[in-house]
């Protein structure tokens, strides 16, 4: 129930610790500052949320209805919306900026971004099966194998695992650590990897909590 | 800026600016921080450059030695705040990049010819 951000992933480096030296993993991302283009109520819409934009676009690169949505928020074109429920939406405004300084150093965040593609990927890359023998006059390097049984049931289960698209699906990586954050050049550091390549767009948030909180 | 110039400037923050020009084949003193039980101090390790890695920030340094007897490599982080300092005791002659090939001698054969050309400092 709270705000979060979007950003474009830049790219990875390591910085390090200041207390203990420990080199610490980061993914630098450039995120906001995203506009808020639309207020959702209780009373109007039925949910509370807010709804907030990023990526600045050439006018023409959008179509009308999108750049009339955008006007009544006074936004310039963006390429990208988002929304994010809150428990109330009145401390928000049409036209407000969401900027980095949203979050702090330590802070817990989820991040959702799409993986990288792999195009149609066969059996050992997508679900890590075992490679067939080599040599000894083996023909099976790359093969599935067995997909089920015979005459029964006469068909492949629902399920089975085989060959396919793979990547380029949404992920969410959770609880990730905000090392720093830069609000001058608005940049995030979060420990660890990200989905995507640097370039991608990323939707950061504050870590959502499961289950009852401990104390 | 770019992507890759923003990644840079991170990383120049971190970087040491003195660092001394560190050859394959040269003798170093290698300060380590290492705290114990709460306190901090620094542990001098002493040995031969046998590998060198460069990455910007990410560059190491191999260093061997022998240690009663038995060959002790470590491998050492430049930038790293747990670097304290770094000192050159010897330039040493070496014809290749990398000297794997000393963890195969031992006693008088791992020796390296001083080189005279190259500033200690």
């Amino acid at each position: 129930m709270s705000v979060g951000i979007l950003g474009t992933k830049l790219g990875m480096t390591q910085i390090f610790d200041e207390e203990s030296g420990v080199a610490i993993p980061v993914t630098v991302v450039q995120a906001g500052p995203c506009v808020i283009t639309q207020i959702k109520t209780k009373e109007t819409d039925g949910y509370a949320s807010i709804q907030v934009g990023y990526g600045e676009v050439a006018a023409k690169a959008l179509n009308k209805p999108k750049l009339g949505h955008l006007a009544k928020a006074g936004a310039p074109p963006l390429r990208h919306l988002e929304e994010y429920h809150t428990s109330s939406s009145d401390q928000f405004e049409l036209g407000q900026q969401i900027k980095v300084d949203a979050f702090e150093a330590g802070q817990l965040v989820d991040v959702v971004g799409t993986s990288i593609g792999r195009g149609f990927a066969g059996y050992q890359k997508r679900h890590n099966f075992k490679r067939g023998p080599m040599a000894h006059g083996s023909k099976n390097h790359r093969l599935p194998g067995s997909t089920g049984a015979g005459t029964t049931p006469g068909r492949v289960y629902p399920g089975k695992r085989m060959a396919g698209r793979m990547g380029n699906v949404q992920v969410t990586i959770r609880k990730l650590t905000v090392v720093k954050v830069d609000s001058d050049r608005d940049l995030i550091l979060i420990k660890g990897a990200v989905p995507g390549k640097p370039g991608a767009l990323l939707n950061i948030k504050p870590a959502k909590t499961i289950g009852k909180k401990k104390g | 800026m770019k992507a890759q110039e923003i990644i840079r400037s991170i990383e120049a923050e971190q970087l040491k600016s003195d660092l001394p020009t560190i050859h394959v084949g040269d003798t170093v003193r290698v300060g380590v921080r290492i705290s114990e039980g709460g306190k901090e101090r620094v542990q001098p390790y002493e040995g031969t450059v046998i590998a060198m890695r460069n990455g910007g920030i990410n560059e190491t340094i191999t260093v061997r030695r022998i240690f009663q007897g038995v060959g002790v490599e470590r491998v050492f982080l430049l930038h790293s705040p747990r670097i304290a300092s770094i000192k050159v005791l010897r330039r040493g002659k070496a014809r290749r990049a990398k000297l794997y090939y000393l963890r195969d001698r031992v006693g008088k054969a791992t020796r390296l010819k001083q080189r005279f050309d190259r500033p200690l400092e």
